[in-house]
């Protein structure tokens, strides 16, 4: 199973298996990692699983348009790796994801 | 009889409940909690019932909100197929079915709601369901791979969902019967509605306004007729119905909380008693984007309103609730999303192009803005809500008045707009 870590702004990080087509909101909102919220349940519509992709570093350009839009609205700062995982689904190939969570998520 | 005590009791085990327990975890609270849920599942999302989940997209096992092990990780007593009957607010405690007692120092009602059953004859006719848990989904999902015709009660969310499933999904001929002028006549503005209702006669549903029922009809058992309130006869297979909830409010009622609508409690979502908390579906407060006191039916509304009682019970600080509502409904491919509370709009002006089937209409009582509903345009509803939920001095002047420059105005560039007063606000 592909591996997610995520890091937080404490310090303590999360080292999940993650199922295959799962996306990594789900995963982290099911195996309970903080800092990741989901509250719409992966509809694409309310900014609250937003993380910092760390690795791997091209993930952050497969955004699609209406992500992009949203995460000017996220809580936190967008930044370029700024993702919404709900959109970043898990396979063999994203094995050693690594992903930031941010400050605040509401 | 045993009896146990924890720290926070939380009554339910849906959205906000569950939500409430974990946020006390986030929010550093060390000290016991326990989370009773009348149904046997772990705690579930329930949105999809009418979309995903009914379409048979998402498995049951989609629906979990957490995994079983997080509630055990975090030292959460996740307490399934329990019912409280009975609370009793000068001893602390709470009295489940077959007699054991919990006591408790703080306590949250996320009791939620149940269906509103139908007022006529005909609702236990085999074939007549409404929809609100996981086995009302499955047995829908059976009835209406099976059904030719459907007939749908209610103009809601719920209804429309179902019956844009039914028809686009599963072939079915569908009637929607709504009894108002106007289909989400408590969540949607005019323009939204109208637009909505063509939708959904794209879809090949026959939607009936202003049409009442008056009753329904068996054979063997099984419903075969629908009555309108004008005597004409709709024959089916299958009814659904969405008119609404009622509140699970029986529980504060009978210990002495006041009621009205749903458990009333204060800005801070206290109810009378300081101790004990209502959240979610089954809680009236008073709300700062409307007059008066609300109780809405939301997941925005369940999972702010549990992260806002988590951090005051955690912190012992009581705040105002002052989340911006939202709401969505996605109906084949259509999707509208509303934010703010648009009830008693004396205005309402719509930007975006209409034709192109993406637009949001705005809502304004006396020149300030209540909120609005935005159609197939996700990122209009965000910076939306990115507005309501700034001081309005800041922009309100700036959006009046709107309707002459409508088709050009983009709610966008005005909410980033609205960021960089914001910014320059804090600055001075």
């Amino acid at each position: 199973m592909p591996k997610v870590t995520y890091l937080h702004a404490d310090g303590t990080e999360d080292v999940v298996d993650a199922q295959d087509g799962v996306s990594v909101m789900r995963t982290a909102v099911t195996k309970g990692v903080k800092g990741i919220v989901g509250e719409c349940g992966g509809e694409l519509m309310c900014a609250t699983c937003h993380v910092y992709v760390l690795k791997p570093v091209n993930l952050a350009s497969e955004r699609s348009e209406d992500e992009d839009e949203m995460l000017e609205f996220a809580a936190s700062p967008r930044r370029d790796n700024s993702r919404l995982s709900c959109q970043i689904i898990m396979d063999e190939p994203l094995d050693g994801l690594v992903v930031e969570t941010p400050e605040a998520q509401n | 009889m045993a009896r146990v005590k924890f720290d926070v009791v939380i009554i339910g085990a849906g959205k906000a409940g569950s939500q409430c327990a974990v946020s006390l975890r986030d929010e550093g609270f060390a000290g016991t909690i326990a989370v009773f849920g009348d149904e046997p599942s772990i705690p579930y999302d329930r949105p999809p019932l009418s979309k995903a989940f009914l379409t048979g997209v998402e498995a049951t096992e989609d629906l979990v909100l957490r995994a079983q092990s997080v509630y055990a990780d975090q030292k959460i007593d996740l307490i399934l197929d329990t019912r409280v009957i009975a609370l009793d607010r000068l001893n602390h405690t709470l009295e489940l079915e077959g007699g054991d007692e919990v006591e408790f120092d703080e306590l949250v009602i996320a009791t939620g709601a149940r269906v509103r059953p139908l007022p006529f004859d005909g609702v236990d006719l085999d074939g007549v369901t409404g929809l609100r848990t996981i086995d009302d989904a499955v047995q829908l999902r059976a009835r209406l791979q099976e059904a030719d015709r459907v007939v749908v009660i209610g103009g809601g969310f719920i209804g429309l969902e179902v019956a844009a499933v039914a028809a686009s999904v599963f072939g079915c001929t569908v009637t929607l019967v709504e009894a108002l002028p106007q289909l989400m006549s408590r969540t949607g503005l005019p323009e939204s509605a109208a637009y909505v209702a063509a939708h959904q006669r794209a879809l090949g549903i026959d939607v009936l306004l202003n049409t009442p029922v008056k009753g329904l009809r068996g054979e063997g058992g099984r419903v075969a007729v629908v009555v309108l309130g004008d005597g004409r006869e709709l024959a089916t297979d299958v009814v659904v119905y969405g008119i609404g909830v009622i509140p699970g409010t029986d529980l504060a009622e009978s210990a002495g909380l006041e009621v009205a609508n749903g458990i009333l409690v204060d800005r801070t979502l206290a109810t009378s008693d300081p101790h004990i908390w209502a959240i979610g579906d089954c809680a009236s407060y008073p709300s700062v984007f409307t007059a008066g006191v609300v109780r809405l039916e939301s997941v925005q509304n369940a999972t702010d309103q549990a992260r806002h009682v988590a951090r005051a019970i955690a912190t012992g600080k009581r705040e105002p609730y002052v989340s911006v509502p939202w709401f969505w409904s996605d109906q084949a491919e259509m999707r509208i999303q509303t934010a703010g509370l648009t009830t008693g709009f004396d205005e309402t002006v719509v930007v975006g192009n209409r034709e192109d089937g993406a637009f949001t209409v705005l809502a304004f009582l006396d020149g300030r803005l209540l909120g609005g509903d935005s159609v197939n345009a996700s990122r209009d509803h965000l910076a939306l809500r990115k507005i309501l939920g700034t001081e309005p001095s800041l922009w309100s002047a700036l959006l009046t008045p709107l309707a002459a420059r409508a088709k050009e105005f983009s709610l966008r560039e005005f909410a980033r707009n609205v960021d960089s007063l914001k910014a320059s606000e804090t600055v001075l």
